[in-house]
């Protein structure tokens, strides 16, 4: 039961790969969070799963094996593009016309319900609308086909705090009442870190991290402790990354669920998503688990001193 | 279809919020707040709590997130799921008897007295009691893992 599904997925533009070996295997009923720096392959991954892009080579498949783009994948698919993009000169009622009119399937009581909820006032042109308007009204039309699978892209670089509030919110009362996956993009991290239970970490158009948001979280923890004795103790676990004073040391290691006794003087703590997130964001040679792309290509994780 | 009301009559006796530089798992917060609320009286028995829709469309989290802290609720004893209907408070929270918390803060100034004498400031107290706190913690979940690892064997 996959939400999507990608094998040696690429894509490239002209001599660039943008994205290349992408292999997911992403279940149902999760918030995904696509995360990675600029260029790292965020949007064309998107746009590969919605069928907005044609693969290079590899392949991608949505709910439970569809091939993107076709159809049937398409109905049960909602997309809204980075800024939320809309129709500039026409009225919120003319969207919702317009949109009732190009969907097979399409809510219109669901979404007038919702945007006077909002009170977002229909007669009113969207380039008229307030940023945090206009990205719910994309929002609300995109809900109202009640896809299996939301996908958003940067959904909300363009809002104030309170307009992402009320957005996330709108998107995680879908998901409680409709059980909708939800994927999106976004190197906003702290935004992510209480709504996403599945992390995709891109980094230079490869998949670095892949899995469930509570397991990775399980598999790491920061190891704070004398810098004298750090680079020994270092040896001899999986070092994510390390920062260390000339006193007191901080490592983040990956423990693969085996917790050994930390040594005396040693203290562990939990490691947060943003942390986790960073820390590979960091050094992009460190692989995380072996998910299922990493069976094959399982690389060693680098330790620095 | 359901539809949401927005904020209308409070539904529920208690109202979650997040504290986001706290560190602690949003649905240990979730959790930790439904404690709290019990010991001091908010929520007794036979309460409801929040419905997840409004918990989600409140705090704007994930379903599951809450999901996660009524389970745990749950397996605690506190609560219990009603199919249909919703979680709801099953018993009550006894704090420690006050002799025993009169006998515990006597040890607790014993401990404070040997600290000082061996010269540490009240921050330096605060560091090294947060971190004891944090191992305690540790050992405590190692203990619970392991007490159901056992359980699911036997």
């Amino acid at each position: 039961m996959s939400v999507i599904e990608s094998s040696g997925l690429g894509k490239r533009y002209g001599h660039n790969w943008a994205l290349r070996g992408c292999t997911l295997a992403i279940p149902r009923r999760h918030v995904v969070a696509l995360v990675g720096p600029n260029g790292a392959g965020k949007t064309t991954l998107l746009n590969l799963t919605v069928g907005l892009a044609a693969a290079t080579e590899g392949i991608v498949t949505v709910l439970d094996g569809q091939s993107a783009g076709s159809p049937t994948a398409l109905d049960g698919i909602a997309f809204v593009a980075q800024d939320t993009p809309l129709y500039k000169n026409l009225s919120g009622a003319d969207m919702l016309h317009m949109s009732r009119n190009l969907n097979r399937r399409f809510d219109d009581t669901y979404a007038r319900t919702r945007l006077r909820e909002l009170d977002i006032p229909l007669e009113r042109k969207a380039g008229a609308m307030s940023g945090g308007q206009q990205a719910q009204l994309a929002l609300t039309l995109a809900l109202a086909r009640h896809p299996e699978l939301l996908v958003l892209d940067e959904p909300m670089a363009m809002l104030d705090p309170l307009a992402r509030h009320d957005f996330m919110a709108t998107v995680m009362t879908a998901i409680a009442d409709s059980g909708v996956s939800v994927l999106l993009s976004s190197h906003v991290l702290a935004e992510l870190e209480r709504v996403a239970d599945y992390l995709v970490l891109l980094s230079d158009g490869s998949v670095q991290v892949s899995g469930e948001v509570d397991e990775l979280l399980a598999c790491h923890r920061v190891l704070t402790g004398p810098s004298a004795n750090a680079g020994v103790y270092a040896r001899q676990l999986n070092v994510v990354s390390a920062r260390s004073g000339e006193a007191q040391a901080h490592l983040l290691v990956r423990t693969d669920g085996v917790n050994a006794p930390v040594p005396y003087g040693w203290e562990a703590h939990p490691v947060s998503l943003e942390e986790l997130t960073l820390a590979y964001m960091r050094d992009p040679a460190a692989a995380a688990l072996p998910g299922p792309q990493r069976a094959a290509v399982a690389q060693p994780v680098v330790a620095r001193h | 279809m359901t539809v949401d009301k927005g904020i209308s009559e409070p539904s529920s006796a208690i109202e979650f919020r997040l504290d986001p530089t706290s560190g602690v798992p949003t649905h240990l917060q979730l959790v930790h707040q439904v404690e709290h609320a019990m010991r001091l009286g908010y929520l007794k028995l036979g309460d409801q709590l929040p419905k997840v829709r409004d918990v989600v469309a409140s705090l704007a989290i994930n379903p599951n997130t809450v999901l996660k802290a009524y389970r745990e609720l749950e397996i605690k004893g506190l609560a219990a799921g009603r199919p249909g209907q919703g979680t709801f408070i099953q018993t009550t929270l006894s704090q420690a008897t006050f002799p025993e918390l009169t006998r515990l803060r006597r040890l607790l100034l014993d401990w404070l007295t040997i600290a000082d004498a061996a010269g540490l400031d009240e921050d330096g107290i605060d560091a090294l009691f947060t971190s004891t706190i944090r191992t305690f913690r540790g050992l405590r979940d190692d203990a619970r893992v392991t007490a159901r690892e056992t359980e699911g064997i036997a």
